[in-house]
């Protein structure tokens, strides 16, 4: 494990720092800059505020000292909201996106395996078509459709869920469900065709033979080696969730880092979207080292540090 | 391999016929249904939130706009980038994936790492950030260079050209797949033997061999697009008005529901079509991967 971290820790700086400056580049690149409004201020004004900013100065040195900045844990200020740093900001929303998210996570992975094994034991019945069905229709309807859907059904005219906020553990259901839907459904396809192939194998037809009860074989000899695929999928899907939370925050009315992501490009506040950026790329890294290092927990043929 | 009849097998069961039904209807529509809508529905009207009635069957939105003729244009713009992205990553995961498996160990290895890192970053996030760092600057050069479609279109081009680039990993990897197996095979092993160059192996032995799975992946990556594009619309960072996608009218048709007024049908229409549409090119391109390959 502590090897594994060892020998992906120079890759993974090194991934962090094109993201760093991909988003700094790029923000920069765009026509517009933050301080501009319907009124043009005048250029002494402007001149102090991206002194202010650290703005001011040849682009390189710029760049230098954001980086010197960043690995010092200080993500400067907002160039919009006046005042406010970076880090002031996501320490406000984050939890919330997080809170979304993991929960999310949650619904996603164990719906999706428990519906995919459901079908998987049940192949080619009625219920393995119908549980295939209802997967490939929940990766197929757009997050912001299902959201507004559910709203208007059980928001708006059954009247059993509040329709946006954030606050109550009422309010988290409706979100949290659309967010984990359409993976769920990805999980669960992954996971019937890793459990049928698995099925098929020499020790399950061993473990049939030795006449254990099919309850054993599925969940505790086959789910074991079936759940691999599924556990590789988990690094893009957190990053799918990320991504998807932005719009899912939308619809809901949900105070999290995505409202400020969207609103960062339209205002080329580049310092906060550099913010939301890298704290998004940085964990996403170090979940997917844990991912790859709880392969080795899982199935014991597998060297991840070799 | 795909042999020749397995496509009209698939399209023998009925679920299949449904879904091509399905995919037939919205392209022609698409195509030349807002053609023949009369000039008055075309412009916004003086009959504001009508509700689906027979002169507008899928109701009028808060311009007094037909929301059919609106939901037929954003078919168009939806379907058109995502059949273009699809086509831009056919061509870089292709290649991409020709170049990685044919050239194996180190080259391979590396190039294979990079799809890896790819996979776990966000990466619809660096797409938005680039759409609108480069929508304009195309735009100026576009004005500069006298060319008045690019104008109007330069967000759609950007669009395309940036999906492509970040759906292109899937097929990389299978197609990377695919050559690995290929290359050990008794003609390719001939080939080399016989002094063919690199190019030509690749392109006579190896392309037409992988042609059946890539264009099933095609298949599957062009809902991805329309999905990516529709996503990136509803956020208002996509499409942009007077232009509109089924991601867009989607973004006005969630902000018309509220505890105040329900305007249910501007959410549902483009909601169902978009769906269905989906789900028909999803479904299609399931049943052809399964002849493919049998085992999922």
């Amino acid at each position: 494990m502590l090897k594994l971290i060892v020998r992906r820790l120079p890759a993974l700086v090194f991934v962090l720092f094109c993201v760093i400056t991909l988003t700094f580049f790029l923000i920069r690149l765009a026509p517009g800059g933050p301080f501009d409004r319907e009124r043009k201020i005048p250029p002494a004004i402007e001149a102090q505020l991206l002194a202010k900013y650290e703005l001011d100065g040849p682009l390189w040195s710029q760049f230098t000292g954001y980086l010197a900045d960043v690995a010092r844990g200080d993500l400067r200020l907002s160039t919009k909201y006046r005042n406010r740093s970076v880090n002031e900001i996501l320490a406000q929303t984050l939890p919330v996106t997080f809170a979304l998210g993991g929960i999310a996570f949650l619904i996603a992975t164990v719906g999706g395996i428990w519906l995919g094994t459901f079908a998987a034991v049940r192949r080619d019945t009625a219920a393995d078509r119908i549980a295939m069905g209802a997967a490939l229709l929940g990766l197929s309807i757009p997050m912001f459709v299902i959201g507004p859907l559910l709203v208007l059904v059980f928001g708006l005219w059954l009247k059993w869920l509040p329709v946006g906020g954030w606050g109550s553990p009422a309010q988290l259901i409706l979100p949290a469900i659309t967010l984990a839907l359409p993976f769920a459904a990805v999980i669960a396809r992954l996971m019937r065709t890793s459990l049928l192939e698995v099925l098929n194998q020499d020790f399950v037809r061993t473990a049939r033979a030795k006449g254990l009860p099919d309850r054993t074989i599925v969940y505790k000899h086959a789910l074991r080696v079936a759940i691999l695929p599924v556990v590789t999928y988990l690094g893009p899907l957190a990053a799918h969730l990320l991504t998807g939370s932005i719009v899912v925050e939308t619809v809901f009315n949900i105070p999290g880092a995505g409202g400020f992501f969207v609103h960062s490009i339209l205002n080329r506040d580049g310092f906060l979207l550099g913010g939301v950026v890298i704290v998004y790329c940085a964990l996403l890294i170090v979940f997917n080292l844990l991912v790859d290092a709880s392969y080795a927990l899982l199935d014991r043929r597998i060297r991840v540090d070799a | 391999m795909l042999e020749p009849g397995s496509a009209a097998r698939i399209l023998r069961r009925p679920t299949a016929k449904v879904c091509l039904g399905i995919l037939i209807v919205v392209a022609a529509a698409a195509a030349v249904g807002p053609e023949l809508f009369p000039e008055s529905y075309r412009e916004p009207g003086p009959l504001q939130y009508s509700p689906p009635t027979w002169q507008h069957p899928f109701g009028t939105d808060l311009n007094g706009r037909d929301v059919l003729y609106r939901v037929l244009l954003g078919a168009r713009i939806s379907l058109v980038v995502g059949l273009a992205g699809a086509a831009v990553s056919l061509f870089l995961g292709t290649a991409y994936g020709l170049i990685a498996g044919y050239a194996g160990g180190k080259v391979d290895n590396l190039m294979m790492r990079l799809v890896d890192i790819m996979y776990s970053v966000p990466r619809l996030i660096f797409i938005l950030i680039f759409i609108n760092a480069f929508d304009g600057h195309l735009r100026d050069f576009a004005s500069r260079m006298d060319w008045p479609w690019l104008v109007s279109y330069s967000r759609i081009v950007i669009l395309v050209i940036t999906l492509g680039l970040i759906e292109w990993l899937t097929m990389a990897r299978i197609v990377r797949g695919q050559v690995l197996a290929l290359k050990e095979r008794p003609f390719v092993q001939a080939a080399r033997v016989l002094g063919q160059s690199h190019t030509k192996i690749i392109l006579r032995h190896l392309l037409p061999n992988i042609l059946p799975i890539v264009i099933v992946y095609l298949t599957l990556t062009v809902p991805a697009v329309i999905l990516d594009e529709s996503f990136l619309s509803f956020l208002g960072l996509g499409i942009q008005p007077p232009q509109a996608s089924w991601g867009s009218l989607l973004a006005e048709g969630a902000q018309s529901i509220n505890p105040l007024k329900i305007y249910w049908w501007l959410l549902l229409f483009p909601a169902a079509t978009m769906s269905a549409t989906l789900l028909a090119l999803n479904y299609l391109g399931d049943r052809l991967r399964d002849t493919l390959d049998p085992r999922r």
